[in-house]
């Protein structure tokens, strides 16, 4: 898996390919930010498109290409930001709404645990991830998959006992520890 | 006992749902949609016929030239060629 400053130098070399992984790691994690904003679904969608927009537009002037994540999150953040004062019929100032900055913190948190489902196999993946990210039933899952709608439950346990398992091989997530 | 509890796993699973897929979509073909566009501002800086064209009917114009008429992009060659602003919106 290219590393982010790898992807980010073939962004800048014109690389369409790289610009489409880019956008692939980060749409969940920007997607995420919007949402704890509280925006209309228009709105999110405009913020959405205008951070890679952006992004796109300023990668050059990204100093630490490692930073591409922080970067992005407070790229979001302050879009996020413009569009509640934008539709805000009070008085200009509308900052953050509470709890933001945890909820950022959390959500990147999640990203580096997405980055530990992804080696994985693709099976463990995709279950894990229709089940709890996309909340899929049990049911739509093994019609999907063609699995037997009896063995979902115990694959998602197994799948999720692989996925720690991984971390405790790679360790190093102190923020993933029991709290 | 394990340092990475099942659970929190989950929750963290949980907090990052996919985008639409239009919107990923619309958002990794922005190099492509970029290149449309400089196309466009090229060829009208060099076209007098072609930019009158643009003046009278921008997204006609965007399709002559096969490019998708985004408000984003339609929003930026007004802005680039100094085109007056759009009266429909």
């Amino acid at each position: 898996m290219l590393t982010d400053s790898e992807l980010v130098a073939r962004c800048r070399s014109g690389d369409p390919e790289a610009w489409r992984l880019l956008v692939e790691r980060y749409s969940r994690y920007v997607y995420a930010i919007t949402r704890s904003f509280s925006l209309r679904e228009h709105d999110a969608e405009d913020v959405f498109q205008d951070v890679f927009a952006r992004a796109y537009e300023r990668l050059d002037t990204l100093r630490d290409a490692d930073s591409l994540r922080p970067w992005l999150a407070q790229l979001t953040r302050r879009l996020c930001i413009d569009k509640l004062r934008a539709g805000s019929r009070e008085q200009p100032g509308e900052e953050e709404p509470e709890g933001v900055e945890d909820r950022v913190e959390e959500l990147t948190e999640a990203l580096a645990l997405r980055e530990a489902l992804e080696t994985l196999a693709e099976n463990c993946q995709e279950i894990l991830d229709r089940f709890f990210a996309r909340d899929e039933s049990y049911r739509t899952i093994a019609e999907a998959l063609d699995l037997p709608a009896g063995t979902i439950a115990s694959r998602i346990s197994r799948c999720l006992a692989r996925l720690r398992q991984r971390l405790e091989e790679t360790a190093g997530k102190p923020r993933l520890e029991d709290r | 006992m394990s340092r990475f509890r099942e659970e929190r796993l989950a929750e963290l699973l949980r907090l990052l749902p996919p985008a639409p897929r239009g919107w990923v979509e619309a958002a990794q073909e922005l190099p492509f949609a970029r290149r449309g566009l400089d196309r466009i501002v090229a060829r009208a800086e060099a076209d007098a016929r072609f930019r009158e064209l643009l003046v009278a009917d921008l997204e006609a114009a965007f399709a002559q030239e096969g490019v998708e008429p985004d408000p984003v992009l339609v929003d930026e060659v007004r802005k680039r060629l100094s085109l007056p602003p759009d009266r429909r919106s």
